[in-house]
This record gives C-alpha cells, sequence and structure tokens, in this order.
C-alpha cells in the first residue's frame, strides 16, 4: 500500500460534538447511472479511506446507541467506527468481524435504513451515519488484508457437523463453527457454493468475488463443501443424522410462487428465480456463456421487493429500452430497499404501480407478447395494517412487452422435508424450532428462511450464528475458553 | 470430477459414457435422472441414468449430440472427467409388480426405458419392449433390451426390424390382448401419438418428459408442464406423468424457448472446432476466421 500513514487521535485532537453535527453525510459515489445501466460491474464504487474516516467522525458515540439495537446481529457500531475513524482499520476489521460473518455482504445488502441506520440517533435530526457504507469499506479492507487480521487456531474437539445450504445462514454457522474446533461438512445442492448470494443477487449488486472470497476464507479455515448434494435426494436427512453428531438445516425458501393467471406457461414468463439464476450463477449475462436467457425489448416484473428491482435492472442490463416494475401497493409501500428503488429510478426503470396482473397474452407462436393488468386502489388494511389493493373494476388495460418476469415470493422446498417423515413443519411447510433453535428431531437444527419465511441475509445469518452457538452447547457445551486458542498471527497496524 | 471409464458409440449420435459417481450409483432407482455440468462455465444437462453398478461405483450416461453441449460431453474420452453430477433426481418410476408392460422408446428415449424395462423383468412382469429408429444403424440398446423380454423393432425406412413407426407396432400389441402399462419415451410427437393411440384402449400410460431444466429441485420453474390442466414440475413431481393428462402440444412449444440461442451456439460451436482440430493434428490453427468472430456474440 502507498497511502500515507493516516492522522490517530493521538496526532490530533478530537472533533467536539458539535463539529460532528456539521459534518454532511458522504455521498456514496456511483457509476453513472446511463453507464451502468448497460452493464455488470458494480454500481456502488465504494468510500475512501479518508472520506470513510471522515463519515466515522459523525457518529456520536451516543452513551445509549440505539444502532446497536436496530441491527438484528447487534453489530458493536460505535466500537468499530472509533477504531475505524482511529485510523486503526486492523482493529475495527476485528471488531466488526467478531459481530458480524459476512461483512462485505451485508454492508451491501442490508435494508439499512429500517435497521442501524433507521435508530441511529443522526437520522432524527438529518441524516443517520451511513453505517452500511462504513461497514462494507471496512470489510473490504479486510478482504484485501487478510494477513492484518487475527487468526485463532482452535483445537480440533473432534466433533463432526453437517451443514445442509451455504446461503448466509449456513455460512455464518460453519464460521462460527470451525472457530469453535469442530469439524464441519457443508452440503449444497447447487454447483457453487453463497445459496441466495450467488444465484439471486446480480453482479452489480455483490460482486460474486467477493462471496467467493469469504467461501475459499472457510475452506482455509477447515470448512469442507460438497457441492451437487441434494439433501432428500442424494442423502436423506435421517442419513446425516446418523452420520454426524448434529446437523444445522439452512436451505432457504426456494421455491417460486407464480402468479396462477392465465398464459403462465407462454414462452418469455420466468420466474425471477429462474432468470437470476440463469443470469448470475450459469453466467448469461456474458454473451459467451453456453445457458442462454431471454432478452426482451419490453420487459414487465411483477413484485416491488427487492428480487423485483434485481430482475428489473437486469433486464435493463440485457438490453431492453423499456423495464418495467409492475406492483399492486404505491410507492412508499415498495418493500425493497430504498437504495435499490433509488437506484432503479436513476436508470430508467418505468413504475407501473397501484396495477396488477390478470392474464399473460400471448401471440400465434407462443410468445409473450402483452400483460393485461387491472387498476388497484387501497381497500380495508389486512391483517399486516397496510390497505388492501382491491382492483377497480373495468379498468383493465395491456402493457406490451415480450418477456414477464414474476418475483410475487417464494415458498418452502418439500424436497428435504418429504424424506424427513420426524421433521415438524408449519402448514406453510417452514421448519418449527424451540427456543434453542433445535427441530422437533433430536441433534437437528435450522434457520434462515427455510424457518422464517423469506426474510433477509442479516436474519438469517443471525439465525447461523445463534445456531451454531446452540449446536456448540448441545455438543457438551465446552465451548474453548480464550486459553484454548493460540493466536496465529496479530494484528498490527497498517 | 467425476472420471469418465468407459464409452462406446451406441448409433451415429448417440454415445454411451460410463461415469464414476458412487453415491449415485449405489442409490439411484429407474425413472432418476443426473444433472450434470461439464466445466466451469458449461450449461446445467439434465441426463436419465440408463444404467447403475453399484460394484464399480459408476453410472451409465446415454447420449444424444443435438446441441453444443452435448457435442461436448460425448466428445469426452476415458480420463476424461465431468466436473459435477448431481443426483439422483425425479421421481422413481412407479412400477407395476405383475401383468404385462409395452415399454415403447423412440430414438434416445430407449435409453429412458431401459432402465424401466429391466426393472419390470426384474419384478417378474412380462415386458415387451417397441423401440424404433430412422434405419438399422440408429436403433440402440436391443441387445440390452433382450434381456428384459421380447422386442419389437421398427425402422422408418424398413432396413431392420419392421417397417414404419413405433406406433403401428403398439396398436397391434394393444389389439392382441391386455395390457397393464405402456411407458412411452422419446420425441415429443412420439409420445403424443402413443398417448392418442393408448388412449381409446384405456391402457394406463406413463410419458417421461424432458422439459428444460436449470436447477432439477423445484426452485426455478423452468421445468414446469401442464398436466390436466395444472402446472407441475417436470423435475420434481415427474419426470414421468400420465401420458392422458399431459399438454403434450404446450411441451413441444416450450422446448421451442431457445431455438435462435442453440442455433447460434452451435455454429459457434462447430467454427470453434475447426482450430481444436487442427490443433489435435499439428497444425497451427489459423490466425484469422471464424474463431475471434465467434467468441462475441
Ligand atoms: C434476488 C434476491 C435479492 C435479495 N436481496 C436482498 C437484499 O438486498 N437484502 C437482504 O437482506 N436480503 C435480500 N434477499 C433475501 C435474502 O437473500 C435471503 O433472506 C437469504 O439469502 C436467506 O438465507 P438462507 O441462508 O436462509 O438461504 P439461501 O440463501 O436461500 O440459501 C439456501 C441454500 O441451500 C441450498 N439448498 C436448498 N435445498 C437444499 C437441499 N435439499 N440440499 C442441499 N442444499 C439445499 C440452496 O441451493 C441454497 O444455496 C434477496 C433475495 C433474493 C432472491
Ligand atoms: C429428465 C430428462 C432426462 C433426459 N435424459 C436424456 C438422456 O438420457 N439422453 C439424452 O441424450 N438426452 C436426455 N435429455 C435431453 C437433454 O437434456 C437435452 O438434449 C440437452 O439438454 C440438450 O443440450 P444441448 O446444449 O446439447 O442442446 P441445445 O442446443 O440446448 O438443444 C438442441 C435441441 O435439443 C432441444 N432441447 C434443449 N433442451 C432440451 C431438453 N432439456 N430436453 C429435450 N430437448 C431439449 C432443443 O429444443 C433443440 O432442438 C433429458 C432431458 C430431461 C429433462
Ligand atoms: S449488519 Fe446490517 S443492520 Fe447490522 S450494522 Fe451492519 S448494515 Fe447495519
Ligand atoms: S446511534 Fe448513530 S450516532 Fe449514535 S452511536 Fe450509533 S451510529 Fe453513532
Ligand atoms: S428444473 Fe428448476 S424447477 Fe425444475
Amino acid at each position: 500500500m502507498t497511502e500515507e500513514r493516516p492522522p490517530t487521535d493521538e496526532d490530533r485532537p478530537a472533533l467536539t460534538q458539535k463539529e460532528r453535527m456539521a459534518i454532511d453525510r458522504v455521498a456514496m459515489p456511483e457509476q453513472d447511472a446511463a453507464i451502468r445501466a448497460v452493464n455488470f460491474r458494480e454500481v456502488n464504487l465504494g468510500l475512501t479511506r479518508q472520506i470513510a474516516m471522515l463519515e466515522a467522525e459523525r457518529c456520536l458515540q451516543c452513551p445509549k446507541p440505539y444502532c446497536i439495537g436496530g441491527c438484528p446481529v447487534s453489530v458493536n457500531i460505535p466500537r468499530f467506527l472509533k477504531l475505524l475513524r482511529e485510523g486503526d482499520l486492523p482493529a475495527a476489521a476485528d471488531s466488526l468481524l467478531d459481530d458480524n460473518a459476512l461483512p462485505c455482504v451485508t454492508g451491501r445488502v442490508c435494508p439499512q435504513e429500517s435497521q442501524c441506520e433507521g435508530v441511529c440517533l443522526r437520522a432524527k435530526k438529518g441524516n443517520a451515519v451511513a453505517i452500511g457504507h462504513l461497514e462494507r469499506f471496512v470489510a473490504d479492507w479486510a478482504q484485501a488484508h487478510p494477513d492484518e487480521l487475527i487468526h485463532l487456531k482452535p483445537k480440533p474437539t473432534g466433533r463432526t457437523i453437517a451443514i445442509v445450504g451455504s446461503g448466509p445462514a449456513g455460512l455464518t454457522a460453519a464460521g462460527e463453527l470451525v472457530k469453535l474446533g469442530h469439524a464441519v461438512t457443508i452440503f449444497e445442492a447447487f454447483h457453487a457454493a453463497g445459496g441466495v448470494l450467488v444465484y439471486g443477487i446480480p453482479e452489480f449488486r455483490l460482486p460474486k468475488d467477493i462471496v467467493q472470497a469469504e467461501v475459499d476464507r472457510l475452506v482455509a479455515d477447515g470448512v469442507r463443501i460438497e457441492p451437487n448434494s441434494i439433501i432428500g435426494k442424494t442423502y436423506t436427512l435421517p442419513e446425516l443424522r446418523t452420520r454426524f453428531d448434529a446437523v444445522f438445516l439452512a436451505v432457504g425458501a426456494g421455491l417460486p410462487v407464480f402468479m396462477d393467471v392465465p398464459g403462465e406457461n407462454l414462452k418469455g414468463v420466468y420466474s425471477a428465480n429462474e432468470y437470476l439464476t440463469r443470469v448470475n450463477l450459469m453466467g448469461a449475462w456474458n454473451p459467451g456463456s453456453e445457458t442462454p436467457v431471454l432478452h426482451g425489448q419490453r420487459v414487465a416484473v411483477v413484485g416491488g421487493g427487492n428480487v423485483a428491482m434485481d430482475s428489473v435492472r437486469t433486464a435493463r442490463r440485457l438490453g431492453a429500452d423499456e423495464a418495467m416494475i409492475v406492483y399492486r401497493r404505491g410507492r412508499d409501500e415498495l418493500p425493497a430497499r430504498a437504495e435499490e428503488v433509488h437506484h432503479a429510478e436513476q436508470e430508467g426503470i418505468r413504475f407501473d404501480l397501484q396495477v396488477a396482473p390478470v392474464e399473460v397474452l400471448g401471440d400465434e407462436k407462443g410468445w409473450v407478447r402483452a400483460l393485461r393488468c387491472i387498476r388497484m386502489e387501497p381497500g380495508e388494511p389486512d391483517a399486516s395494517g397496510r390497505a388492501r389493493p382491491v382492483p377497480i373494476p373495468g379498468s383493465e388495460f395491456e402493457i406490451p412487452c415480450e418477456m414477464v418476469v414474476v418475483a410475487i415470493g417464494t415458498r418452502s422446498n418439500p424436497l428435504l422435508t418429504a424424506t424427513a417423515p420426524d421433521l415438524r413443519v408449519s402448514d406453510r411447510g417452514y421448519i418449527e424450532i424451540d427456543e434453542t433453535g433445535m427441530t422437533s428431531i433430536d441433534g437437528v437444527f435450522a434457520g434462515g428462511d427455510i424457518v422464517r419465511g423469506a426474510a433477509t441475509v442479516i436474519l438469517a445469518m443471525g439465525d447461523g450464528k445463534r445456531a451454531a452457538a446452540a449446536i456448540d452447547r448441545y455438543l457438551g457445551g465446552e465451548a474453548p475458553a480464550a486459553a484454548d486458542v493460540t493466536v496465529e498471527a496479530a494484528s498490527e497496524p497498517a | 470430477m467425476h472420471p469418465i471409464v468407459a464409452r462406446d458409440q451406441l448409433s451415429p449420435n448417440v454415445t454411451r459414457l460410463v461415469v464414476e459417481a458412487p453415491r449415485i450409483a449405489e442409490i439411484r432407482r429407474p425413472g432418476q435422472f443426473v444433472i450434470v455440468r461439464l466445466g466451469e462455465g458449461a450449461e446445467r444437462i439434465p441426463l436419465t441414468i440408463a444404467d447403475a453398478d453399484p460394484a464399480a461405483g459408476t453410472i451409465s450416461l446415454i447420449i444424444q449430440s443435438v446441441g453444443a453441449s452435448t457435442m461436448d460431453l460425448v466428445a469426452l474420452q476415458p480420463g476424461d472427467a465431468i466436473r459435477d453430477v448431481a443426483g439422483p433426481l425425479g421421481r422413481p418410476t412407479d412400477l407395476i409388480d405383475q401383468g404385462r408392460a409395452v415399454c415403447v422408446g423412440g430414438g434416445v428415449g430407449t435409453a429412458v426405458v431401459y432402465p424401466i424395462a429391466e426393472e419390470l423383468h426384474r419384478r417378474g412382469v412380462s415386458v415387451t419392449s417397441v423401440i424404433g429408429g430412422r434405419s438399422r444403424e440408429w436403433v440402440i440398446l436391443e441387445d440390452e433390451l433382450r434381456t428384459a423380454g421380447e422386442v419389437v423393432v421398427c425402422t422408418d425406412d424398413g432396413s431392420y426390424g419392421r417397417h414404419g413407426f413405433v406406433t403401428e407396432a403398439l396398436r397391434d400389441l394393444c389389439d392382441a390382448g391386455p395390457i397393464d402399462e405402456v411407458f412411452a419415451v422419446g420425441p415429443v410427437p412420439m409420445m403424443r401419438a402413443v398417448a392418442e393411440l393408448t388412449r381409446p384402449y384405456g391402457i394406463r400410460t406413463t410419458a417421461s418428459l424432458n422439459a428444460i431444466m436449470v436447477d432439477g429441485t423445484g426452485m426455478c420453474g423452468g421445468c414446469r408442464v401442464s398436466i390436466d390442466g395444472q402446472s407441475r414440475y417436470a423435475c420434481v413431481d415427474g419426470p414421468e406423468f400420465d401420458a392422458h393428462a399431459v399438454d403434450f402440444a404446450s411441451l413441444a412449444d416450450r422446448l421451442t424457448t431457445y431455438r435462435s440461442f442453440e442455433q447460434e451456439a452451435l455454429a459457434r460451436h462447430e467454427a470453434c472446432l475447426i482450430p481444436a482440430l487442427a490443433d489435435r493434428l499439428g497444425d497451427p490453427p489459423p490466425t484469422t476466421g471464424p474463431v475471434a468472430g465467434s467468441a462475441a456474440r
């Protein structure tokens, strides 16, 4: 690194609260909207060290840090921000990684505005501290400087654990369990590890190299990954239970939900899962790929969440002149991260709001030619307290398009549960757990979307972390004391 | 990595690869398939497990080269390896235990009915296999199927066996006596014709649907087929379904989704083969020409 040694607290007087309050929130540098709308490179370019340190100065180091309570895994935000602003990146990274196994992912994909940043004291008067951007900065630094982090080499316990699924829940649990000295094997149905992080969330939002580096780090720490292993097919859950001392199920909620309207089997109708898997995991965004994907000039994406935003922005990048969101509620109710909606708008995505599809119309050759919709208006509040959208009679109209991508949700996949009759599931197919995270089968734990229904990366990671602790206790509760671990490489200031 | 241990050519465009996959060899059942991915960046291709040898830890894949990916697969030689083999996928065939069954195989579909015929025979069901091809050299697995019962071979040009389509031979069998079940696997028009033929006889008929797949585990919905007006996933609910309930027109139509891409991929592939071939022959690959052009689409 050619960077100059940044100033530390010793060199410079601390800012007063008033001075901190005077600093404006950093704006994340982005690729220009017109340029990025036709490439798959990451939209956010990342902060420089100087700017990150300045943004960290905005944190008031509240005696009662609300931000921590807003984070589902209770990242000690003021602690890592203090270390960051002091320029002690190795210590900031160690602090962050202690709380959060995949900060390079969450810094990019957490809905910060409704979590840590939403309750940050500074949000009350203006703008919250850009916790997500800073988390990403420190995490990327850590990924680029692995030798400067603390590596613990635990004593092997001789206990074996099978983890099913390599999404954020599975990866987090694996990381925690190897840290404790257990032997961990991850079984993954796909040929690559990462779950939604590799097949769902696109390159322009979460570069795949970053996920791969995290997976490589786990493998270097001793986690075994068995790809192409579908539990319920290649092995059954009862088999795993007898082969391993404990099992953690983190299979996600991967089954696509369709709209159940006529014309859904026409050519040009995709589930978001299929569309995004073809483009991301199978690399169809690259013109040389062997896996085909359809390219429409006009693409209608049904839904308003992150999955819909990812699909519509992908369609735009694959050349759609008109890439549209079709959503049955209003703009304020879009469930997607605020940043994604904002980026989508900048990229020229059209929003057809308060509209619901009633039929997919095809041409004589079986290809989609339009999406027939009906306008909606807010009706009585539903169970969630939001107004239930109701159709306005006689308001049907057609949206001409060659492709429809359905992104209205996912549900649990019965593949695994069908071969494990003793595993208790809810009537919607989600696995039921007790307060320790254990399922109805002794020694089998579960977490992430397969327990919660489609949720978020950070919640899945929180489940992975809790399950790892519960598994450790289940296996004898001998979580190694500090004396049992040896420090391999001590941290040195950059 | 899954090494190829043997390879043989069954017909001008059908190749058998015996592949190491011990776990799958041990537990697979007739009707199930695997998804293979030849190497980094390659497509995921569903292929029926035509046979397995649990002792040797191998499975047999019988592959018709129809496009770029299958051409790459059949070009493998013993000692080469397939990077990913996932399975066994799909529901095993729901097999009868007694009576009489007819297994109809068209083209590479014969590879799919073979494990079914074999297992039916083992269970004591009387099996007749009706297999077809354009002409003699396109008929595959005749000897293997003879170990499971009677075999009627049909060729379109009459160069071998009976002259005509498999459906004509099947009609005679239906007329000749009671049949408990018909299994039909082959090109969509053939399966549809078999379904129409057996319908008036009221014979239970099962077809194996070759929908386009990505994951094979129910997560993409790309393989959806219409059964009795309901959407079902061929990879997890099938691949076998009641042939009388299948909407074959929709299946045939969906199979054309990527036709223009496939043709381009094939053209690119053939252009790439020229320098590769020249390389093998020791000639320097051409410095200009189709290579650069074929890299971009
Ligand atoms: C397109 C998209 C965008 C999203 N964007 C965001 C976002 O911006 N922010 C956010 O917080 N959340 C987002 N989410 C939600 C988030 O990704 C999920 O909540 C999270 O990934 C769930 O993690 P998980 O570990 O429970 O499961 P998953 O990530 O779904 O991983 C499950 C893994 O298990 C494997 N598996 C399944 N069944 C089996 C089996 N039988 N045997 C072996 N392996 C199996 C799967 O192949 C998969 O790899 C998004 C989701 C999608 C689809
Ligand atoms: C459950 C299942 C089992 C199968 N078993 C076998 C088998 O044992 N042996 C075998 O040779 N093939 C089998 N297939 C078909 C095989 O998967 C396809 O031929 C292959 O994917 C084509 O890939 P390609 O890139 O070489 O050709 P492409 O260039 O993709 O396609 C070439 C031609 O094949 C058609 N095609 C594309 N994908 C499929 C598909 N999934 N099924 C049928 N036709 C397709 C196209 O419409 C086109 O006409 C099976 C398919 C399924 C779904
Ligand atoms: S993990 Fe997510 S919620 Fe927690 S601090 Fe980081 S960005 Fe905020
Ligand atoms: S609430 Fe905001 S200002 Fe207060 S400690 Fe947390 S990040 Fe800093
Ligand atoms: S192949 Fe994806 S659901 Fe069947």
